[in-house]
């Protein structure tokens, strides 16, 4: 049954996308994969630009490879070729402990199985990459705070993640991802592994870091319900971009 | 920028059964190791502590110890007569011609027979030893078969407790006191009237002089002296140097065999560290992946797990050597090389041994983490992510 509810209604407008810079240039992106002595095209050909504050959805069947545009957007893959520019940084030239200091910074990641680290507490999960950055311990603890506020699970923050249930984990994975107040934000299969209640939950926050806080954000989903969140639905099919999709 | 430490330390923590069976495994590695190291301390220092800084032995120029060693009467009256010697309160000279034998004692309880030394002595020799002392009974008189006998032979040897009697040299020595020498070989020991003890055993020569500097820092001097003396085939070592040579083949001995051992016990204990720490690289992919994404380097991955590593061989380390010190309560006698005699020593425990011993089992760790940890660093984050 659809809920006729959506996960942004009562919040704020969408950022106004025709006065937004540009902030992430994909151009001429290719990428295969070898499988065995066979090589399997993934990505052909891709161009697309995002605005700063734009809500992306990318969409597509299974294979069609959404998931590896994100990976190379993220700069945890490398393309074949072309160039992906992001904050007017060339990330396909940088060497990888470039790239890694850049991921500090500049992305923060959303994962359908949460990846939390078991070991570690939601305080501490969400001052992981806080840890990067030259911030004094004092420092860290505001931010960590601030963060979980941003989520509501301030009360939470000492309890490890099997004490959480799946929708405060993920809820926690997106503190861990706002933390560092980064460049882009980018979600695979967010709700891919919760309930829908838990899901309607996540998309909302999601919203509103789009439309309050004019995060960038870039989602790959299945799910037509969490893309309505989206500003803007791409999708893919076999390797490319197809914008006529309806 | 470090993962931190509490990551490594928690991920330890979770994996209980496996980290204290691995750091099992390495701290009975580190016990032998540490036990063999403070076996090899304990004789030495035993050896050593036997001697006195001041005080000068000479020996038969090639002997190796004192059982081999004969000084004639006139080479002994010679030395007695170098300006080096110093002189006690009452105006004699601190000298002892002394006379060592081996006898084979049966041992209390079992009746095996044990090489036991037979230290004939003269006045000064108690005097020139004042870490020797008396705890029981009185000093034998001069021209007597009495004998005293140290601590630790008369608690270990047949008829060497007070009052008993001990039959050597074809006549019956009767035990009158018991002393002490600390933790030195003394204690080891059967002492009674050296002139006795000569004739018991035919010996027309004495085994060693023994004597105090005047200054102790003549000995040099008075060593090229005397071993360039025609007169005298004698050779003159500090009583310390000459203790702790006694004490160089039996240590080294030890270490040999000790290391010999642990090398062997140890391969098992890093194949053991290899094996979990491969399996938490594998149970922990996605969380690789996950510190990767963050913008964790490469080398953070390789530190945390080495960390995990380190930690799980000082966990060894430090549990190993707990046990270990516990062997200090013991003390074992054992057989000599260079003097064939039974020699009573306590392990001993140094910080150097604690250095040592925590430095080993960190090598340990080091050697069974650094292979994982490689691999977890190089793990590709796009594949490493898929594990989810």
């Amino acid at each position: 049954m659809t809920d006729p509810v959506t996960a942004c209604d009562g919040q704020g407008p969408p950022v106004d996308l025709e006065n937004q810079p540009v902030i992430v240039e994909v151009r001429n992106v290719n990428k295969a994969y070898l499988r065995g002595n066979h090589v399997i095209p993934v990505l052909q050909e891709i161009n697309f630009d995002i605005r700063a504050g734009e809500f992306l959805a990318l969409m597509g069947p299974s294979g069609s490879g959404k998931s590896t545009l994100l990976n190379l957007i993220a700069g945890i893959d490398k393309v074949d070729s072309g160039t992906i520019v992001i904050g007017g940084v060339d990330i396909t030239a940088l060497d990888e402990t470039e790239l890694a200091h850049w991921r500090a910074t500049n992305v923060g990641f959303i994962f359908q199985f949460y990846n939390l680290i078991p070991v570690l507490t939601a305080f501490e999960n969400v001052e992981l990459p806080l840890q990067l950055t030259g911030l004094s311990r004092s420092e860290r603890r505001e931010h960590v705070e601030m963060a979980l506020r941003v989520v509501n699970l301030s009360h939470r923050m000492d309890h490890y993640p099997s004490q959480l249930s799946g929708g405060e984990q993920q809820r926690v994975a997106i503190a861990r991802a706002v933390v560092t107040d980064p460049t882009i934000l980018v979600a695979d299969e967010p709700t891919g592994d919760l309930d829908r209640v838990s899901a309607k939950e996540i998309m909302s926050l999601m919203c509103r870091l789009s439309r309050e806080s004019g995060k960038t954000i870039i989602m790959v989903t299945h799910d037509p319900k969490a893309a309505e969140a989206a500003q803007v639905i791409r999708h893919l099919d076999k390797g490319s971009l197809n914008d006529a999709h309806p | 920028m470090k993962v931190p430490v509490s990551y490594s330390f928690r991920n330890l923590w979770t994996r209980r059964l496996t980290t204290i069976l691995t750091a099992g495994g390495m701290a009975l590695v580190v016990f032998v190791f540490a036990a063999i190291l403070m076996l090899a301390e304990g004789l030495q220092k035993t050896l050593v502590d036997t001697g006195s800084w001041d005080n000068v032995v000479l020996i038969r120029k090639g002997s190796q110890s004192e059982v081999q060693s004969g000084i004639e009467r006139l080479q002994a009256s010679i030395i007695e007569t170098q300006p080096e010697v110093a002189a006690g309160a009452d105006g004699r000279r601190m000298l002892a011609k002394e006379v060592v034998v081996l006898i084979s004692l049966p041992k209390r309880g079992t009746d095996k027979p044990s090489n036991v030394i037979i230290r004939g002595v003269s006045e000064e020799s108690m005097a020139m030893r004042p870490q020797v002392k008396l705890v029981e009974g009185r000093m034998p008189r001069p021209s007597s078969s009495e004998i005293i006998a140290g601590e630790s032979v008369s608690r270990r040897f047949t008829g060497a407790g007070i009052g008993e009697t001990l039959r050597f040299g074809m006549r019956d020595w009767t035990v009158v006191g018991i002393f002490d020498a600390g933790s030195t070989g003394f204690s080891s020991e059967i002492w009674g009237d050296a002139d006795q003890l000569m004739q018991a055993f035919r010996r027309p020569v004495y085994s060693s002089v023994i004597f105090k500097l005047r200054d102790a820092s003549g000995f040099d001097a008075f060593k090229t002296r005397v071993e360039s003396d025609p007169r005298l085939t004698v050779e003159a070592k500090r009583e310390t140097r000459f203790y702790a040579d006694q004490s160089e083949v039996m240590a080294k001995f030890l270490r040999i065999l000790g290391m010999s051992l642990t090398i062997i016990f140890s391969l098992g204990a890093v194949i053991g560290a290899m094996i979990t720490m491969y399996a938490a690289v594998a149970n922990r992919t996605a969380e690789i992946g996950t510190l990767r994404a963050l913008g964790f380097q490469r080398r953070s991955i390789l530190g945390a797990f080495l960390m995990e590593a380190l930690l799980l061989g000082f966990i060894g380390g430090a549990v190993g050597l707990f046990f270990a010190s516990f062997l200090q309560l013991l003390t074992i006698s054992t057989l000599n090389f260079q003097t064939f005699s039974e020699l009573a020593f306590s392990f001993t425990l140094t910080v150097e041994i604690v250095w040592q011993a925590l430095l080993f089992s960190l090598v340990m760790g080091f050697v069974g983490g650094v292979l994982p940890a490689l691999q977890a660093s190089r793990m590709k984050i796009v594949d490493a992510l898929r594990t989810s």
